[in-house]
């Protein structure tokens, strides 16, 4: 089930929004990465999934630039990270919104920090909620809003500067069902609106395969990619793909590669 | 109107009746301590001159008041609390931040901060006194050093304790180290801060009592306090301490509003 892309050996060419070569990381002495290699083909919402401690959540920190890498080479759209304009949205939205601004000034801060003009931002800003067709009072301040709705606005935080790649470190973890429903519709709703490529991590099988376009199927560390398996029903995909053959077999397919991971 | 409404609308007059009697709750504390005061008072166990009854202390409280024979000595002491205060925020604030901001600076510094938090601040007054004389200034003086003992120490932890994660969202978006410290770390160490203000303007008022106390002044409450005492003009003096009990609770609350109002997300 290996996609081609994943076995090619040349440096990102433009089709791949994040090539990884040669990747290593060692945490305290212990090895996490070795000689990691990753293509990821353009226009995907590509999941990442694996057991705990993995380094699931290091791997896309590492492909964003958050934390340092020890060796190899990293490549977002044919370019180094520092050239390239991404965004991030954090696991918890509690800790990672400004609490000491609305809403609104959250969402135009990565403007601001570009120095854009008020105007320009107000602009951008107002076309970002337009588009989505958010209905919230973006004077309040993050916390008077429900989870989902604070997850949200971190997300139009990551979006509103445009970025190549948007990068996700388990956006739904801290989050309920119902609002992890909400959410996954909104996020799916986005990717299908932008077509900015996703690099999402995951930690729950049914999460990762759902809005995935390819999931990345990790080893227990020295992290190596097991599988890279592709899930191609249409989108919008509704409550109705949980119980499609084609959901089920894929689900079926990442669950026992997963189990005979973790019996190694 | 039918008979479930009614029995609806008595019991929400209840629900109110018996919310506004548990507001009163904080008044049984205060009644307990006056009856208490008022049984040993007439008791006979206690020499009615070193004790008057709550009720003359609470009329030399309000007569004191309402001539305004202890307002000279309640604005001196405000005064000075007030401009050691502002003198420890405005130099405890900045240097707390900073010392917060570089993990060596504060580890070097750490040491001497705890130490002098540990010195009672009132074991310092006659080095003061070497110093700065009796002047007023060296009242003020003392008072904002141990303010600012517990403002520098509180600033720096809010910044060292900013949630990583919020650094590195601002990082992320592209923000650089001045905006992270402007932006961010300024902010995440104000809850914390306000606690050290809080505390700042409690130990201002102790030292300057103390100070007047000691140091002696023309005015003061605490001087005032000290002069009652020696004459045996009990009731003054149990009104005086009366009054710099609540320019304390009143100074505690004010710092509790501000905070509320300028540290809206404070806990939430």
């Amino acid at each position: 089930m290996m996609i081609n892309s994943l076995t090619s050996p040349t440096i990102a060419p433009p089709e791949h929004f994040i090539s990884v070569q040669g990747l290593c990381k060692s945490f305290a002495g212990q090895p996490l990465y070795e000689d990691f290699n990753l293509d990821l083909p353009n226009n995907q919402l590509v999941s990442v999934f694996g057991p705990n401690g993995c380094g699931k959540s290091t791997l896309i920190n590492m492909i964003s630039g958050l934390i340092p890498i020890d060796r190899g080479e990293i490549w977002i759209h044919g370019k180094p990270i520092r050239r390239a304009k991404i965004g991030y949205v954090f696991q918890n939205y509690r800790d990672s919104m400004f609490p000491w601004m609305s809403a609104y000034d959250n969402i135009a801060y990565p403007l601001r920090v570009k120095g854009m003009a008020e105007r320009d931002c107000r602009d951008r800003v107002e076309r970002l909620i337009q588009t989505f067709n958010i209905r919230l009072d973006l004077k309040r301040y993050p916390y008077s809003f429900s989870g989902g709705q604070q997850q949200l606005v971190s997300i139009l935080r990551a979006l509103v500067a445009e970025p190549e790649v948007l990068f996700l470190d388990e956006p739904f973890s801290a989050l309920d069902f119902e609002t992890t429903l909400f959410v996954r519709d909104k996020l799916q709703e986005i990717f299908m609106a932008t077509g900015i490529p996703m690099l999402m991590v995951v930690h729950n099988l049914e999460e990762a395969v759902f809005l995935a376009d390819t999931v990345l199927l990790l080893s227990k560390r020295p992290t190596h990619l097991v599988e890279a398996v592709p899930f191609t029903v249409p989108r919008p995909r509704t409550p109705d793909t949980l119980t499609s053959a084609e959901f089920i077999e894929v689900s079926r397919h990442c669950l026992e590669i997963f189990r005979q991971e973790m019996r190694k | 109107m039918t008979a479930s409404s009614v029995r609806s609308s008595n019991s929400s007059a209840q629900d109110s009746l018996i919310r506004s009697v548990d507001r009163l709750l904080p008044l049984v504390g205060v009644l307990v301590l006056f009856g208490v005061w008022w049984l040993i008072a007439i008791s006979g166990f206690v020499n009615p001159v070193l004790l008057p009854t709550p009720i003359a202390t609470i009329g030399t409280l309000i007569t004191g008041i309402l001539t305004g024979v202890m307002l000279p000595d309640f604005i001196a002491t405000v005064l000075r609390t007030f401009s050691a205060f502002l003198m420890a925020a405005a130099v405890g604030v900045p240097i707390g931040v900073a010392l917060g901001s570089s993990e060596k600076l504060y580890r070097s510094m750490e040491f001497l901060i705890d130490f002098f938090r540990s010195t009672p601040a009132s074991a310092l007054i006659p080095l003061f006194i070497l110093f700065f004389g009796i002047s007023d200034f060296s009242k003020v003086v003392i008072a904002a050093f141990s303010a600012f003992l517990l403002i520098v120490f509180n600033s720096a932890y809010g910044v060292i304790n900013a949630k990583q994660s919020r650094i590195l969202a601002a990082k992320v978006m592209g923000a650089n180290r001045w905006r992270v410290f402007k932006d961010v770390l300024l902010l995440e160490s104000l809850p914390q801060t306000f606690i050290g203000l809080r505390s700042g303007i409690s130990i201002s008022l102790v030292i300057v009592i103390v100070a007047e106390m000691f140091i002696g002044t023309e005015q003061g409450l605490g001087k005032r306090i000290i002069d009652a005492q020696q004459v045996l003009n009990v009731s003054d003096m149990y009104a005086s301490i009366l009054v710099t009990g609540i320019l304390g609770y009143f100074l505690n609350m004010l710092f509790l509003l501000l905070e509320k109002r300028f540290v809206h997300w404070s806990g939430k």
